[in-house]
């Protein structure tokens, strides 16, 4: 093979096997760390994962939140109209969270049954709901007003 | 009265745009110079009627008038001034009015200041970004009109701009990120314009570079700027969440700055050309890309406003449109274009290149996570990516990018001799080692490898920065002398690239050496965090102009030095919102951040406290690239007339 080819295929081969080891890692690294999302009546029907990074999400229950011993340690319950989940929260919830609002929170599911919450996403706009919770309440039969 | 005249100048500047997009064109390949010579007048003519319509939106919301539907949703009699008029980019219909006035201030410019360039060259660039334009209005006249009406039944009162948004670091963050996005389009109007002339040499790259290098400051002050916002604003202290709106400021920001750099090798040496158009229309294809998904409400996001479709639909489309028809383009023209130059493996132009596939790496990581949620949405699946994936996969692409840069900037163009680079590599590299262990040794300890990792390159890019510089001065009468010879692109190169090493820094530390912790905290206690003491010296209730709040007051004792933080919790009054506003002592090497969290009982609060270990390096850095990018702007270069061989050659 003359240099100058020689060069090119060497070149191309690199290219390539950095393309592939790319894509292999970013594929890895991205299968780790999705977080699906379930609603509450999933989780009762034991859909969810335990002990893995997911996402839940539903209308705060009014009367529910309230705070443990430690006065850190925020819990409350959120509903999609056919079955309630227990979130546990030791931080401070969002400005905007409120009773009745829409909320998502990532954490995991434990074995006791309810949900330890690392985040706590409420929308910066009131009147705004995420649309994972809008299509939750949707499907359980919850009248939705003011989605689209 | 005003706002029906502010709505017809925006009908006037689309159809003006019409016919700016059309006829230059038409003239540019039927040789007709009168139609070529409407090009400039027109892309000023759209610029005006576009600002008269944005000034009578901002009067709308100076005097509150709150017959216009925009100024009722989003403003507020009791808002401050400023606040007023920074509220007209608060949301959708208003901020792509602002896009507007930029894209078209942009083609304004480019007419001004392209005297020197063939006019046929000049009537396709500006035809093209008039394109983009009628793409806009027609976007902003038909889906997102802000001069709408509520009458006759009007409010009495506006219903207040979000209460995030009133602050200081909103009223410059939208103008800087759109010059820096929309900047892009006068690169992407340059390549399609070479594209459509068929031949590309150097003077293409030249006379696009500066006005790349301009957004490219724009994108990196814009996306700092966002930074720092969220930074103070969302009383959490954190300065980058990979949130999908970021990461659509964030891409173009990636292949921009691939696109600089190659533009340079295109320039000077005749290579990489057919890439670095590519690169130029995929860097404002992604600006769209950008849009689009801010704009379109697809993704769940801390700032997507709209939630509508049509308009997501149609940003889809002419996303499309756009993408499409330039990629054609580049598949049937850009195999004329050339590369001259050649050059042996080790020299500039390879580095450049793992530059480039680097950088564009890092971008197909940011884009896979940002449309992957998109894509599964398609089928119906709710997942989201989770930041860790970002923090694992980008520095994979991102170390060795950095590593690179500590060689390439000194490496010769065509060939540089192996064993010189050895020997220089080798100096730096004992010179960035020595810089690392006094630094660990009297300073920090590093907390983690990757920590070890990072602080070393930052030591090594240093380091090859100064080695650079004393090189460069060793010969000539004095060092003095020397430097005062060096040109302004050189220091541009210097300081952009010192601010990436400063930013590293800056971004290692707050992540590995920052401390946190949510407490209880009563008025009258004194908690000690650290070496830090922190007395909670009790509660006032404040009067804002548009809200009411509870106003914290902590002092805090470092070492000798005594200080006091407020923080507060407001609440407004026309939404109802709630806000945290942080108390923040900003410092060289550390900020002290305290956040009023949420009443428990009767007494006692729930108070974060947090100590962020050189977070200003942060944006210390980006100030540093952004002087820099400033720097190679002002090169003595691009003014200068060019040789009319050049000239005939590109068009």
């Amino acid at each position: 093979m003359k240099p100058q080819r020689k060069k090119r295929l060497f070149a191309i081969l690199a290219t390539l096997a950095g393309v592939s080891i790319a894509v292999a890692l970013v594929l890895v690294a991205l299968s780790e760390n999705i977080n699906l999302f379930y609603k509450p009546s999933d989780v009762e029907a034991g859909k969810a994962p335990q002990n893995k990074t997911i996402k839940v999400g539903g209308l705060v229950v009014p009367g529910t939140v309230k705070r443990g011993e430690n006065l850190l340690q925020v819990s409350f319950t959120i509903r999609d109209n056919q079955s309630d989940l227990e979130v546990r929260f030791d931080d401070v919830l969002p400005d905007l969270f409120k009773e009745g609002q829409g909320i998502v929170a990532t954490g995991k599911l434990t074995e006791q049954g309810h949900f330890q919450a690392s985040s706590v996403l409420a929308k910066h706009d009131e009147n705004y709901m995420p649309p994972e919770v809008a299509r939750a309440l949707k499907e359980s039969g919850h009248p939705v007003k003011d989605i689209n | 009265m005003i706002i029906e005249i502010a709505h017809f100048c925006l009908i006037l500047a689309f159809f003006v745009a019409v016919f700016a997009s059309v006829l230059p064109l038409w003239g540019s390949f039927y040789k007709n110079n009168a139609l070529i010579r409407m090009a400039r007048p027109a892309a000023l003519i759209q610029f005006g009627l576009v600002f008269i319509s944005f000034i009578g939106l901002v009067h709308a919301f100076v005097v509150d008038d709150f017959t216009v539907a925009y100024v009722a949703n989003h403003s507020y009699s009791k808002l401050p001034l400023g606040f007023k008029m920074s509220a007209v980019w608060g949301a959708h219909e208003g901020s792509m009015l602002l896009w507007i006035v930029i894209l078209t201030g942009w083609s304004a410019a480019v007419a001004l200041f392209s005297r020197q360039l063939p006019e046929k060259a000049v009537a396709r660039v500006l035809a093209v970004m008039a394109i983009i334009s009628v793409g806009f209005l027609s976007f902003s006249l038909f889906t997102s009109n802000p001069f709408e009406r509520l009458l006759p039944y009007f409010p009495v009162d506006g219903r207040d701009l979000n209460p995030l948004l009133q602050d200081f670091g909103f009223i410059i963050h939208p103008p800087f990120l759109y010059m820096g996005y929309v900047g892009f389009s006068v690169a992407f109007a340059f390549a399609i314009a070479a594209l459509i002339g068929g031949e590309l040499d150097s003077a293409w790259a030249r006379w696009s570079r500066p006005w790349t290098l301009a957004a490219w400051v724009f994108l990196t002050i814009g996306i700092a700027l966002g930074s720092w916002w969220a930074y103070y604003e969302l009383g959490w202290g954190g300065w980058w969440f990979w949130d999908p709106v970021e990461n659509a400021s964030f891409m173009p920001w990636l292949t921009g700055t691939a696109l600089i750099h190659t533009l340079a090798a295109s320039e000077k040496r005749g290579v990489f050309k057919s890439w670095t158009v590519f690169l130029a229309l995929l860097t404002f294809s992604l600006s769209l890309l950008g849009t689009f998904i801010v704009r379109s409400g697809v993704i769940t996001s801390v700032h997507s406003f709209a939630q509508d479709p049509v308009r997501g639909l149609y940003i889809l489309i002419f996303l499309g449109i756009v993408v499409v028809s330039a990629l054609t383009l580049f598949v049937f023209r850009g195999s004329a274009v050339k590369s001259t130059g050649r050059y042996q493996l080790i020299s500039k132009e390879t580095f450049l290149l793992f530059n480039n596939l680097l950088l564009v790496f890092a971008l197909l990581v940011v884009l896979f996570g940002t449309l992957y949620p998109l894509i599964m949405e398609a089928f119906d699946r709710s997942i989201s990516v989770g930041s860790p994936y970002f923090n694992k996969v980008f520095p994979i692409f991102v170390f060795p990018l950095l590593l690179l840069l500590g060689i390439g900037h000194w490496l010769h163009w065509k060939k540089h001799p192996v064993d010189k680079l050895l020997k220089t590599a080798r100096n730096i590299l004992l010179i960035a080692l020595s810089v690392l262990i006094i630094v660990s040794y009297w300073l920090y300890s590093f907390a983690d490898t990757i920590t070890w990792i990072g602080m070393f390159i930052s030591a090594w890019i240093i380091s090859s920065l100064l080695y650079d510089i004393a090189e460069k001065t060793k010969h000539g009468t004095s060092r003095i002398a020397a430097l005062k010879k060096l040109k302004a692109s050189f220091w541009g190169m210097q300081f952009a690239h010192s601010g990436i090493a400063v930013m590293l820094v800056g971004i290692l530390l707050v992540s590995s050496n920052s401390s946190e912790k949510l407490i209880q905290f009563a008025p009258g206690e004194t908690y000690q965090f650290d070496e830090y003491s922190i007395k909670f010296n009790g509660l006032k209730q404040v009067e804002g102009p548009n809200y009411t709040a509870t106003r914290g007051v902590f002092l805090v004792l470092e070492n000798d030095n005594a200080f006091t933080l407020l923080s507060e919790k407001r609440k407004y009054t026309a939404s109802g919102q709630i806000m945290t506003e942080a108390g923040i002592d900003a410092g060289f090497t550390r900020d002290v951040y305290i956040s009023l969290g949420e009443p428990l009982n009767d007494r006692s609060w729930s108070v974060r406290i947090y100590i962020k270990s050189f977070v200003r390096w942060i944006w210390l850095g980006a100030i540093l690239m952004a002087i820099g990018g400033l720097l190679s702007v002002t090169d003595k270069r691009y003014r200068l007339k060019l040789k009319s061989k050049e000239v005939n050659n590109a068009v």
